[in-house]
Parts: C-alpha cells; structure tokens; sequence
C-alpha cells in the first residue's frame, strides 16, 4: 500500500484513490477462499507439525518420539516399506502402459473406443473398485475370475490329479520317490500278479458311485495285472492289504512298470481297480505309480494372501490409473510436430528408432509430470489399501495413509503419532511440491 | 499440458518441444531386437492387442455388474460368469432390497447432499479467488498463487486431526456440513489453480471494454469472466463433483453414522465381505453410475480438467 506513485496532482490521485479501492475488492474477492483455506489447510499443517511433539493425549512434550516410533515400530515400519514399494512399482507401471497405450491407440482406427475404456475406471470411486477386484481376486476359482483362468490356463497344461494325499498302506515296501510318487523296492517277473493298497484317500475324490475292488485276473506271460484300491473298510475291520468285500476300488490311478530304470508299460485302472501291464520282455519289474496320480490339485494364486496382497493391490491401481497417464501422454503425443517424426522417417527410420530417439525425448516432460503426479498419488493410497486387504493380509498391506488412519480414528485415539505420521507424509510430498513450484515459476517467465 | 503449466482446461498447452531433441541417426538395413517387434506390430497385430487390453479393462466392472443381478445364494456359489450360460440366474431383487434398504438409501441421498454444496461452493469460491488472481491488483500476489501451488499436493492426511479438533469444538463435528466444508477446503487449490489459468487466457481488450463502458469489477466478474470462463467451471465441477462423490477417507472421519455417504456405508458392509456380497455389488453399482454418467455426458470436460490439473 506504500510503494511510491509516478507523478502527482489530481489525475494520479484519484488513480491511487482507485487503486486503493481496487485492492479492496481484490481481498474481498479473496476472503472466503482465503478464509477457508487459512483455516482448515494451512493452520491445520502448523498444529500437526506441533501437535506430533506431543504424546498420545497430548499432555507431554515427548520431542520426536512419535517420529522414532514410525521406524521402530513393526506395523508403520512395514508401511514404510510396502509405501516404497508402491511408489518404486506402481508410477513406473502406470507411465509405460499410459506410453504403450497413447502410442498404439493412435495406430487403430477405434483407438477413441479404446481410450474412453480404459480412461473409464478413472471416473468411479477407489471404493467401488475395491469391491471390483475383491470379486476378481477370490482365492476360489469358481469364483474370482483372476484364478479362474490361472486355473484353467494350468489345467490345460498338466491335468489335475486324482487323489491327492493317497499313499501306499505300506511305506516300507513301496516308498515316496524324489518326484512325489512311489516305487516298490521288490521287483516282480512278468506274468505275476500285485496288489497295490492305497490309504489316505480323501472321501470326496472317490467315484460317485464307487465300485468294490476285484482281485487281478491272472497274468499272461509278458504282463503284470493288479488292483489298486482304497484299503479302508468303512466302519473298521478288514484286513490290511487285502482286498475286503466292501472296499472300494480306486479306478484311474496309472500304474509303470519300470525294466532297468526305463518306463517300458503303462496303464490305468479300470472301474473295479484292474490294470494290466503289457508288453514286459523278461526280467526284472519294478511297480511304480507316478506323482501324478497324487499332487494336490491346483488351486490358483492367493492373490490376496499376505506375499501377493501389495502387488495385487498395485494391479488394481494400474488399472484404475493407466488411463490417466494415457490421456495425458496421448495429449502430448498430438502436440508433437509431425513433421518432425516424418522427417526422420523419411531418413530412413524404423518406427522403433522413431519412438526411441524422437518420441519419447519429445515426451520426456509429459512423462515427468504424469510420473511425478502419481507418486504423490500413490503415497496418500488409502482407500483401495483398506477396502482390498481382507482382514488376514490388512498387517501385511499396510500402507502410511491406512496406518496414519488406524492409529487416530480407527480406535487407538493416538493424535501423537497420528500427526506424526500425516507430518511425515507431508514431508514426502514435499519435493513434489516444490518440483511443481519450480515448473510453474518457470512457465511464468 | 502440465498442471503447473499456464493455459486453462479447455486449452491444454502442449507440451514444450525441444528443439535440440535428439534427432535419430537411423542406420539403413541394421535390425535391432527393437526395430523387429515394431516391423512386427502391423496394425491387426495392434489391433489384437488392444482388444485383449480392452476386454482385460472391461471384465473386472462388467463382472461386477452381472454379480449384482445374481442371488447372494449364486454369487456364493459359483462365479458371475456362470450366469453368462444360465441367464436365468439374472434378477434385479438386490435392486429391489436395495432400494427398501432404508440405511443404503438414506446413506446415497447423504451423498447427494454432501457432493452438490461441496462442489458448488468451491466453484464459486474459487472463481471469486481466481479473478482476483487473474485480473486485480494487490500486493503479494504472486507469492499467495505460488502458495496456493504449494498446497494442490497436501496430503489432507495432516490436516484430518486439527480439523476434526476445531469441528470438535464449533459443534458440527460428525455432520454432513463438516465434510462438507473440508472437501471445500481441500478443493480449493485445484481450483484457483485451475480457474485463474484460464481467467488469466481471457483476452484483456474484453475486460478493458468493459471497463469503459464502466462496469465496476463485480459486473466484469458476473458478466464478462464468469461467463467465457464456463469451460474451465464445467471441468472444475466434474472434476469436484467426481473427487467428493468418490471420497471414503473423509467421510470416514468426520462424518457419523447418520451422515455417512454410501462410501462409508459400503466399506461397514465390505468388513464381512463374500457373505453379503449381493449388497455390497449393488450397492457398488449404485454408487458407480452417477460417476460413469457424468463421465461419459461430460466426457471433454473431464478429460480436460485432468489435462489441466493433473498434480492433484
């Protein structure tokens, strides 16, 4: 209000008297959203840096105790370490899917169709798209869609096995191999008979309507017949490795006969428990059934599991934010001068050299700000964190903003820590906050 | 282009373009690993490939949408895709019980009532504000815009417990108005930020005229910035209105039960998750499509407050 006018004399005062008036009703144009912000923005920083000095009820003055317990203490310390995960993961992801994304949509001729889909996932809440990938994450493949074609993909790959956990009734005589199947440790001659009782078999893999096991049919001279069953007589009785009235046969199993540590037959049993080995030359035969027949069927990822519930998350984000990054970059794409990408084209690049050396050099500052934008973003995660982690994974996902949460108003009434931990988020965000004000002094010059 | 560059939301600025970028020195006839996959990605193969991406972006919401018009008894039996081959599956009797679910009701009308003032005060707060940014004189000013810069990024983390005191104290601690009145304040350095980039893009000569024809500066508020600055308002309040409508953390802390938005109510219902899974889709739904209206009604708008704002 003092600086010295030009000049003197009626005219210029009466520009001042204007001035003065005009500067009036500029803090009058400014009160309420400076009002606002003075009170609820900026105030409330200057407390929580004074109130995180101070203890749980904010009694005692404890200096930067609350700052020592955010890294000694194992739930915020595994915060930190999953937020420097998310922030080294998850910007990184989502600029180069922005980048692939930007550059193909403008090869195809739907490439809007594209990037309104993509671009999508933006407008709905971190909440609705929790609930959204709590449904595709389900650890049950009849029900999560993410395992559902793990699964499948693997079945298509390696059949699922019949019983798995079943075992030989006697250990000794046929041990568990290296591969997770068993071999006999007797040799047998071809055209003799075996038995093959197997224990442990779970009663839901059995047949729907199982058959009692036969006793093997007599053997030619170059075969090996036998029965495989479960030697369990329901209700007790029976006799160990006997084949008892009621006992069930196990049909599907496979069977090898192995001649001088080669797999010269193989064969599955039928419905009653029988198979026939043909084909034997003379000489010794060792009985074996293969891992196969016994590893417990796949049953997808634990997405959500305590190892894979950050990166699980994480996939979830991507797939709320790539289209963010790609409409900014796309923005950017479109900026480009054509003529600079024809030019080096008719030079004789290929697309990639093109992309390599001209493309993204000339992005290079649209890729800082979508980069920059999204660690800021992924620090403050919260939302998508809490609604995603079932209750069993929520220590090992735990991220600051959750924690910083949890410790004020999700029952434990720490504002010590609490303050600390939002100070120290604050802190985090801070070389964001001056990049920002460094480009935007910049751009005004 | 950026958000801390000048240029307004209808007219992002592009990028700045170096002009001593690397200029490529293509060797004729040398085949890198990288010139191989681009010669190999003619545009069917492109086109494959992002209809794979397409369909991967889709099946996650649509999965959603089918589990909330299945029984809560099929959901937990079997997955949504089941109802693909069995479309007798499909009901709209979660729409119904949601619709008599009087605490889901009452929880989407909150949101309602919580995002429309919180999105029409900080437009006409930050309108005023950014005039004055734009337009007027008075000391300081650059300095309070590299402020109000400073706090586009604060994480509202460190305000939540001061501002959760001092609603404590005013009494309305718990209300709709608090949450209201913290998304404002939360709201407003995107929109300053915003509005005085595209007020400040408004040719000068109009204002002048005005001027002359001696209009004070409330009519050349009203009448002459308010209305060629309409674009950036519609991006501003697409962008507040989607920010407030999709918020949970805030809510969660100042808002009671009775006030809660269907964010909050619907986080209650996620803690036991699977058995009341035909709620929770619904609900989900529910809460999704005003959002996937405004944005594909407003689809520009929106894309252009990203553009324009994108370090929120």
């Amino acid at each position: 209000m003092t600086e010295a006018r030009p000049g003197g004399g009626a005219p210029p005062a009466r520009a001042a008297a204007r001035a003065r008036e005009g500067r009036w009703l500029a803090w009058l144009f400014l009160a309420p959203a400076g009002l606002v912000l003075l009170a609820l923005v900026l105030w409330p920083i200057v407390y929580s840096i004074w109130r995180s000095l101070f203890d749980r009820s904010g009694q005692a003055f404890i200096g930067l105790g609350n700052y020592q317990r955010i890294f000694t203490d194992p739930d915020t310390f595994t915060a930190l370490k999953n937020n420097l995960i998310w922030v080294l993961v998850a910007p990184a992801l989502v600029t180069v899917l922005g980048l692939i994304f930007a550059v193909l949509t403008e090869r195809v001729r739907w490439g809007t169709a594209f990037k309104l889909i993509v671009f999508m996932p933006m407008a709905i809440s971190f909440l609705a798209a929790g609930i959204i990938f709590r449904v595709v994450y389900d650890q049950d493949p009849a029900k999560g869609v993410a395992n559902a074609i793990i699964t499948s993909v693997h079945d298509v790959f390696s059949s699922s096995s019949q019983y798995p956990g079943a075992r030989p009734r006697d250990a000794d005589a046929m041990p568990a191999t290296d591969a997770g199947g068993f071999a006999s440790v007797e040799t047998i001659q071809p055209g003799s008979t075996i038995l093959l009782p197997l224990v442990g078999v779970e009663a839901g893999t059995l047949p729907d309507e199982p058959q009692a096991a036969q006793p093997p049919a007599e053997a030619a001279g170059d075969q090996v017949t036998g029965t495989v069953w479960f030697d369990f007589t329901r209700g007790g009785g029976g006799v160990p490795g006997e084949i008892d009235d009621t006992e069930f046969a196990l049909p599907g199993v496979t069977v090898q006969a192995v001649q001088d540590g080669e797999v010269v037959a193989e064969a599955t049993t039928d419905d009653q428990g029988l198979f026939v080995l043909e084909g034997l030359d003379p000489g010794d035969v060792q009985i074996t059934l293969p891992a196969g027949n016994f590893a417990q069927p796949f049953r997808g990822v634990s997405w959500l599991g305590p190892s894979l519930v950050t990166p699980a998350i994480i996939g979830a984000y991507v797939w709320m934010w790539a289209g963010f990054a790609m409409v900014l970059i796309g923005a950017g794409l479109a900026a480009i001068p054509r003529d600079a990408l024809e030019a080096a084209r008719i030079d004789g690049a290929n697309e990639w050299q093109v992309f390599r050396h001209i493309t993204v050099p000339l992005l290079a500052p649209v890729l800082t700000v979508v980069l920059v934008t999204m660690i800021i973003n992924v620090l403050k995660i919260f939302d998508l964190v809490y609604i995603i982690a079932p209750g069993s994974s929520a220590q090992a996902a735990n991220v600051i903003a959750v924690q910083m949460w949890a410790v004020s108003f999700g029952g434990a009434q720490d504002f010590g820590l609490g303050s600390a931990l939002g100070v120290f988020l604050f802190l985090l965000v801070l070389p964001a906050m001056l990049f920002n004000i460094r480009r935007f002094r910049q751009e005004q010059q | 282009m950026s958000a801390v560059t000048g240029g307004g939301a209808a007219a992002p600025v592009p990028p700045t373009v170096d002009p001593e970028a690397p200029r490529s020195q293509p060797v004729r006839g040398r085949e890198t690993w990288g010139s191989r996959i681009t010669g190999f990605l003619s545009k069917g193969v492109v086109s494959v490939v992002l209809a794979l991406v397409a369909v991967f972006w889709l099946v996650p919401t649509f999965g959603l949408f089918i589990a909330s018009l299945r029984s809560a008894q099929d959901n937990t039996a079997s997955g949504w895709w089941n109802a693909l081959t069995t479309p007798a599956q499909l009901t709209i009797q979660n729409y119904r019980d949601l619709l008599a679910n009087e605490g889901m009701v009452n929880a989407f009308f909150n949101t309602v009532w919580i995002t429309v003032p919180a999105t029409l005060l900080v437009v006409v707060l930050a309108s005023l504000a950014s005039y004055a940014f734009a337009w007027m004189d008075f000391p300081g000013k650059d300095w309070l815009f590299i402020v109000i810069v400073g706090l586009l990024v604060v994480p509202v983390q460190v305000a939540l417990i001061p501002v959760a005191g001092l609603f404590g104290d005013l009494g309305i601690y718990g209300s709709r108005i608090s949450v209201i009145l913290f998304h404002v304040a939360f709201g407003l350095p995107f929109a300053v930020f915003l509005l005085r980039n595209f007020f400040a893009g408004i040719p000068k000569e109009l204002l002048e005229a005005a001027r002359m024809d001696g209009a004070g500066e409330w009519r050349i508020f009203r009448s002459v910035v308010m209305p060629l600055g309409l674009p950036a308002i519609a991006s501003l309040g697409i962008f507040q209105f989607l920010w407030v409508w999709n918020d949970m953390l805030v809510a969660l802390v100042f808002a009671d039960s009775s006030a809660a938005p269907l964010t909050v109510a619907l986080q209650s219902q996620a803690r036991q998750f699977g058995s009341n899974i035909d709620v929770l889709a619904t609900g989900a739904f529910l809460s999704l499509v005003v959002p996937l209206v405004v944005f594909f009604s407003f689809q520009r708008y929106f894309e252009q407050g990203v553009l324009a704002g994108s370090v929120k």
